[in-house]
């Protein structure tokens, strides 16, 4: 039986780290997410598993620590709210174009400009169309639960050292600051130095012995960056061909589809009950994955289902990647509150009605 | 002639180039100080033996490319992030060597404050400093360090210091930090200043290795395309110019 | 004529002709030559080979490495 805890989104983050052996957590406070530095400080991992923890002076520092760990093979990590993600994109396409695993945690809040310390999911199209410059992706996970923001620590690793190329966890400010119980994982070693070379020979560390290693993102020759471009794309189209991920929720005699993830999704469980109550036969498709997103399933209920609903914190960004994925075959339209305002289950259930079955 | 085809023979050779620099042409203008800084770091780290455990930090601008030079594991960092790069290496792998390499730009105005807070920390590294007074990679722009009234791509009619400010004496702001064990301002347009240029490098690398914290080392450097003078001219415009305002020696050795 | 207790070997094709290591040397044995080398540089030569006391200033100024220094051991002196 695993260890049960009461605990936070935002701690469950750290304590996961810790237990999965993360070697480096480089980060700077920003509300909704300061309680994952906060966490990690206390539980002081470096006398326990060896984990470096440090509150760098800027967000901008915080990624390029990332990136220098990272090109040593550790797994390491940062997280941060929406500003300070906007100030880690140079970061973002560095590690990308360096072909470096790492993982960012954005602990979403609204926006514009300082916005609000608010929930939101606001910084969809950041996450999953670039952020940064350059044609480069991130892996991005939406977790929904306590459980998920423990359990996507080692997954978004896994993925991120898979394909060599970093992973996002964007969650919300519900998600973060939101105590649920968390089933916590066994303590794992860290990988040794020994470990880190065998598998992943591109290290730099040193080169004792072996030709040297160059971590970089320059190719000043533009066939070499080219053909270096094309190496990235057959990578995104590997991961998208093997790494989707999602729920369905009462789909299967569904007339009405909600698409929505982390937070949203939560509250379309209850919107799904409330309109089934109603007499309206309404499923939900929850990405787990934003990128790679899950377009082939979301093509298939195109062929089941009178419309679609994409429920978000923004003023509809998923809602562009739904109607790509069903092609006009039917009507998709976009709910949701932003600016740190949460809709509730009833108002998106109205919207339904709404904008979709009145319309 | 035979005198010295007689001399020429491996068992009198006082100078070559050391195994740790690679043979790739450097792509540097003719006369350009990086790739004599590049030869003594080199230099220090074969005569060191740590080889093997040195991780160097290249940055934006002309020297971003000095991965090809040198030996050594590298890291290729964004403009002025080489101390960020840096303090995640060393932090992770205390037990081997690592060194930044930037110029006044990167260290000195883009990433003021990654130099700053790395130093202010005591992250045991070294950082190299290259101080030419220009933007040399992007055609000869002003500097955090261009001298007041000198001309530039951007400050055609000369550094206006009431526009612009006066330059950045950025290594005398860091030996003020506590995190600074050694801070040096060096040149190498003399065999003389080579020789000791060559010193501070490696009392900076045996720093690292007695984790003293971090150690600076200024190189007054020459832009002869920059400057738009020959390399011997520069080396004279350099002395003139730029050694009133960055005078050379140390400005911290504890 | 002086005796040559020195002699250096420059990579012509390597060498940009930047003349730093004409200054450095105190003999004066080296010059740029007349002729250019692939790059089009004048390369610096041995214009005075009795000259040269195999100091290496040369060969520590060269920004691009391309100078061997080598000096006959003090026996030769005698």
């Amino acid at each position: 039986m695993r260890e049960l805890k009461l605990m936070k989104g935002n701690e469950a983050i750290a304590e996961a780290a810790i237990r999965c052996g993360v070697d480096g957590y480089f980060g700077y406070p920003i509300t909704p997410q300061s309680e994952v530095m906060e966490t990690l400080m206390d539980r002081a991992p470096w006398d326990s598993t060896g984990m470096v923890v440090l509150q760098a002076e800027s967000e901008i520092a915080s990624i390029n620590m990332v990136y220098g760990g990272a090109g040593c093979g550790k797994r390491v990590m940062t997280s941060s709210s929406s500003p300070g993600i906007s100030l880690m994109q140079e970061g973002l396409t560095y590690l990308a174009g360096a072909e470096l695993p790492c993982v960012v945690v954005n602990v979403v809040r609204g926006g514009p400009g300082l916005g609000t310390i608010q929930p939101a999911q606001s910084d969809y199209f950041q996450s999953v169309k670039g952020g940064g410059h350059g044609d480069y992706k991130l892996i991005t996970l939406a977790p929904a639960s306590v459980q998920e923001m423990a359990d996507f620590v080692e997954l978004a690793f896994d993925l991120a050292f898979k394909y060599r190329n970093p992973a996002m966890i964007l969650s919300d400010g519900v998600i973060g600051q939101m105590m649920e119980k968390v089933e916590l994982g066994e303590f794992k070693p860290r990988w040794t130095n020994e470990y880190i070379e065998k598998n992943y020979p591109w290290v730099t560390m040193g080169k004792n012995g072996r030709e040297r290693n160059i971590i970089t993102s320059v190719q000043l020759e533009p066939s070499v960056q080219e053909a270096f471009n094309h190496k990235l794309q057959n990578k995104y189209r590997e991961c998208e061909e093997n790494e989707v991920r999602y729920e369905e929720y009462m789909c299967d005699d569904a007339e009405y589809l909600f698409v929505a993830y982390g937070s949203s999704a939560r509250i379309c469980q209850k919107s799904v009950e409330i309109a089934r109550e109603k007499g309206i036969k309404v499923g939900l498709l929850r990405p787990i994955t934003l990128w790679p997103f899950p377009t082939k399933q979301i093509a298939h209920y195109a062929d089941k289902v009178k419309g679609m609903l994409s429920v978000e914190m923004s003023a509809g960004q998923m809602v562009e990647d739904v109607r790509l994925s069903v092609c006009g075959k039917v009507p998709v339209d976009h709910f949701g509150r932003f600016g740190g305002a949460v809709h509730s289950p009833g108002e998106v259930v109205e919207a339904l009605e709404n904008k979709l079955i009145k319309a | 002639m035979s005198e010295t085809n007689s001399i020429i023979s491996p068992e009198n050779i006082v100078y070559k180039k050391s195994p740790v620099l690679l043979d790739n042409t450097m792509h540097y203008c003719p006369g350009c100080s990086h790739g004599t800084v590049h030869k003594l770091i080199a230099e220090v780290i074969e005569e060191m033996g740590v080889q093997d455990i040195t991780i160097g930090v290249a940055p934006v601008g002309c020297s971003v490319l000095a991965y090809n030079y040198i030996d050594v594991d590298w890291q290729e960092a964004a403009h002025g992030r080489a101390p960020a790069l840096a303090t995640g290496i060393k932090r992770l792998l205390p037990e081997k060597v690592v060194f930044s390499y930037q110029g006044d730009g990167d260290l000195a105005a883009i990433g003021t404050a990654e130099t700053i807070h790395a130093c202010n920390r005591g992250e045991n590294i070294v950082m190299v400093f290259i101080n030419n007074g220009i933007y040399g990679m992007t055609g000869g722009q002003m500097a955090p360090t261009t001298l007041p009234g000198m001309k530039a791509a951007t400050c055609p009619q000369g550094r206006d210091v009431s526009h612009d400010g006066m330059p950045i004496k950025i290594s005398d702001l860091l030996a003020q930090l506590p995190g600074t064990c050694y801070v040096t301002r060096q040149a190498v347009h003399t065999p003389a200043n080579v020789r000791k240029t060559k010193k501070a490098l490696r009392k900076a690398f045996e720093n690292q290795l007695a984790n003293k914290g971090t150690s600076l080392v200024e190189v007054v450097a020459t832009c002869n395309s920059g400057w738009k003078m020959n390399p011997v001219q520069s080396n004279e415009w350099m002395e003139e110019n730029m050694f009133p305002m960055y005078p050379l020696g140390d400005l911290k050795d504890e | 004529m002086a005796k040559a207790k020195g002699a250096i070997v420059v990579d012509t094709a390597a060498c940009k002709g930047c003349g730093v290591c004409v200054t450095a040397c105190p003999t004066k044995v080296i010059e740029l030559a007349a002729e250019v080398n692939g790059k089009g540089y004048h390369y610096a030569y041995m214009a005075n080979p009795e000259s040269c006391i195999g100091c290496s200033n040369c060969g520590i100024v060269c920004p691009d490495t391309c100078i061997t220094v080598y000096r006959a051991k003090a026996v030769a002196t005698a």
